[in-house]
């Protein structure tokens, strides 16, 4: 079985004592980064991602992944603790998680989510291995015209998930394209858009913009109002679920994965959808659908495990096609092209080891989160009470080092400087920042795909519509976007975000 | 009802981007647009620009439709601190050297909050710039001059 080969490949890779010990690092980071509310997974990786650099190319994308699905479950222990959600996708385990805490159960939430979340990536981490091989078949016989539509799928999907304004959302991504393109023309070596600024001649700074973006604009955000943050207990007992808590999450768990591994595999999609889609669905199916709110279990587990099996799947459509589903999945892209490799579908072939040492490396960090997490919920906890005045400073000092160690060029701090003001006053537009970085990563490819097809097909733009899966491909997406705009949808898509809210 | 309220926020926001597609528009007609078979550098940016502009259009449009909450607070300490900030860090890190650089890039980011007091600052700043120096010189082995030509060294 060539399944096993690789796998077995992928954890020899995984499990060498340097990776290892990246991996335990990745996942000790993102959940300290997860647990601490207002700093979120796509901030941490863009601040770490320069450190990485110094790293082999393995080890740097497995503490990068790590650090993104240890974010998803430290979110998780803030939203049970303190009803705030550590990261966006654990807003709704906030609902009944922190009910749970209330009525003295805090310590079972926490295990049901943290035993859920486990089950849910294992699942997902085997779904990644048997179907990222044959979609990598496919994406090889991918020509321009068809990378060009999936990316347009790619970001209508990212139009279709964020939250507001759908107009925004795509003025967002325009916007994003067009400052993807900033830099020198790759057919003429004419420079665009540089205002005459030499520095920028070689384009903007990738992390720059999303530490700007997403980093800077998100500690201005916090610092507007400052609200004083009570944990609900400083000690946490009774960690074991009992054997009825169990049979209880028992259908939700498996639910929640399904849903969560479906969703994180679409472009655009992910977690955050998936916790929400689990959540609708277990108080649907619920016998008693009044408990929700109150302190459900399967309020809990669903959406859990939803949210992490989604975390995980999103890898999919980055490891064979190169194209990212989410912002976080974006910054590993940019990981990878400064490390070297070309993310798409000659990963697999080109880099066997590097291919299933990342996905063998996702369950042995699943597996750490979970033998770690329980017993350092004190720390945790504790962590919880530093005030956001301490923590901000720091955050600054580490994003202009990391931004200036990338390339040591004092123009990319001025860049995040100018990105954190825009991200600001985007927010308070009530734009969200998301599709745009996923526009600024795919602009630059979105062009040379673009005119690559115009050019083999000597002009003629129907190239798009008469090859077949470029053509579904724009189905697809012309698709999303007619659903997103119908007015039933649209109205059931503002009320699940209004929940978030 | 009508009324001669619209929603703020989405005016400025479509303003803002038909002002941002005009200027990449305007920026993009100066390069070579080519043609559909041969598109030159201009070519798709001048695509993309119109786009915001039209997109932008259409929320300005709307937002004389409706009417919406305001922006609410806005982040002035934050703004006026956070950003020089990382500039301050772009400025010194080649004169002043990583130590006194980062030191008052964490001071000055730490009055960003109104809560913070001289005192903590200092010592936060400080042991904050100990870290980063253990961490990222000597752990990651991060090529930063410690100390800069600035200071005559």
């Amino acid at each position: 079985m060539d399944l096993f080969n690789n796998l077995a490949l992928g954890f020899s890779t995984a499990t060498s004592l340097a990776n290892l010990f990246f991996c335990l690092i990745g996942v000790l980071l993102g959940t300290l980064i997860g647990v601490l509310p207002g700093i979120g997974a796509t901030a941490t990786i863009a601040m770490l991602l320069p450190i990485t650099f110094q790293l082999e190319p393995v080890s740097s994308l497995i503490m990068l992944a790590g650090i993104y699905y240890g974010a998803q479950y430290g979110g998780s222990t803030t939203a049970i603790l303190i009803n705030m959600p550590g990261e966006s996708s654990s807003a709704v385990t906030a609902i009944d998680g922190y009910q749970m805490a209330r009525k003295g159960r805090a310590g079972a939430a926490l295990a049901i989510a943290a035993l859920g979340s486990f089950f849910a990536g294992t699942v997902s981490t085997f779904l990644v291995a048997i179907f990222a091989p044959p979609l990598t078949k496919i994406a090889l016989q991918f020509g321009a015209a068809e990378y060009f539509s999936l990316m347009v799928v790619g970001l209508v999907s990212s139009i279709a998930l964020a939250s507001g304004s759908i107009i925004k959302a795509l003025a967002m991504v325009v916007l994003g394209l067009l400052l993807g393109l900033v830099g020198t023309d790759i057919y003429s070596g004419t420079p665009r858009f540089t205002l005459g600024i030499r520095e920028y001649s070689d384009g903007l700074n990738f992390v720059a913009v999303a530490v700007g973006v997403f980093g800077i604009a998100e500690i201005l955000r916090n610092l507007e109002g400052e609200k004083n943050r009570t944990v609900l207990m400083s000690k946490v007992s009774g960690l074991l679920p009992t054997k009825a808590d169990f049979k209880e999450m028992f259908a939700p768990v498996l639910r929640g994965t399904a849903i969560g591994s479906a969703l994180g595999i679409l472009p655009g999609g992910g977690a955050i959808l998936a916790a929400f889609a689990s959540y609708t669905v277990e108080k649907r199916v619920s016998k008693k659908p009044e408990e929700f709110g109150h302190g459900a279990i399967a309020g809990v587990a669903g959406p859990e495990s939803a949210n992490n099996a989604g975390a995980q799947t999103s890898f999919i459509p980055l490891l064979t096609l190169g194209i990212p589903a989410n912002p976080v999945m974006a910054l590993m892209v940019g990981a990878m092209i400064i490390q070297g490799i070309v993310p798409g579908p000659n990963v697999a072939t080109e880099q066997p080891a590097l291919f299933w040492g990342i996905i063998a490396s996702m369950w042995i960090g699943n597996l750490m989160l979970v033998v770690l997490n329980l017993p350092l919920i004190g720390l945790w906890v504790k962590l919880l009470t530093i005030p956001y005045y301490v923590l901000f400073p720091i955050i600054m000092a580490f994003c202009s080092i990391g931004v200036y160690s990338v390339n040591s060029n004092v123009f990319d701090l001025y860049a995040v400087a100018f990105f954190g003001f825009i991200g600001y006053v985007l927010v308070k537009l009530r734009c969200e920042p998301a599709p745009l970085l996923l526009g600024f990563v795919l602009g630059p490819l979105l062009e040379e795909n673009l005119r690559r097809a115009m050019i083999l097909s000597r002009g003629d733009p129907t190239t798009f519509l008469t090859r077949p899966i470029s053509a579904t491909l724009l189905v697809i997406a012309l698709g999303v976007l007619v659903i997103v705009l119908l007015p039933s949808v649209r109205k059931k898509r503002e009320e699940v975000f209004q929940d978030e809210e | 009802m009508k009324s001669v309220e619209f929603d703020k926020t989405n005016a400025v926001c479509g303003a803002l981007f038909v002002a941002i597609g005009l200027f990449f528009g305007f920026e993009s007609l100066d390069l070579e647009l080519g043609t559909a078979f041969r598109m030159g550098p201009g070519y798709f940016p001048f695509l993309l620009a119109c786009a915001l502009v039209l997109l932008g259009g259409i929320i300005l449009f709307q937002a004389f439709r409706v009417e919406h909450e305001g922006i609410g607070p806005i982040a002035w300490r934050g703004l006026f601190f956070i950003l020089p900030s990382a500039i301050f860090f772009g400025l010194t890190i080649r004169g002043l050297g990583f130590v006194p650089s980062l030191f008052l890039t964490a001071f000055i980011a730490s009055f960003a909050s109104s809560r913070m007091t001289p005192i903590l600052a200092i010592l936060l700043s400080a042991g904050l710039t100990v870290f980063s120096v253990l961490v990222f010189e000597y752990g990651l082995g991060l090529p930063f001059r410690t100390f800069g030509p600035w200071l005559g060294f």
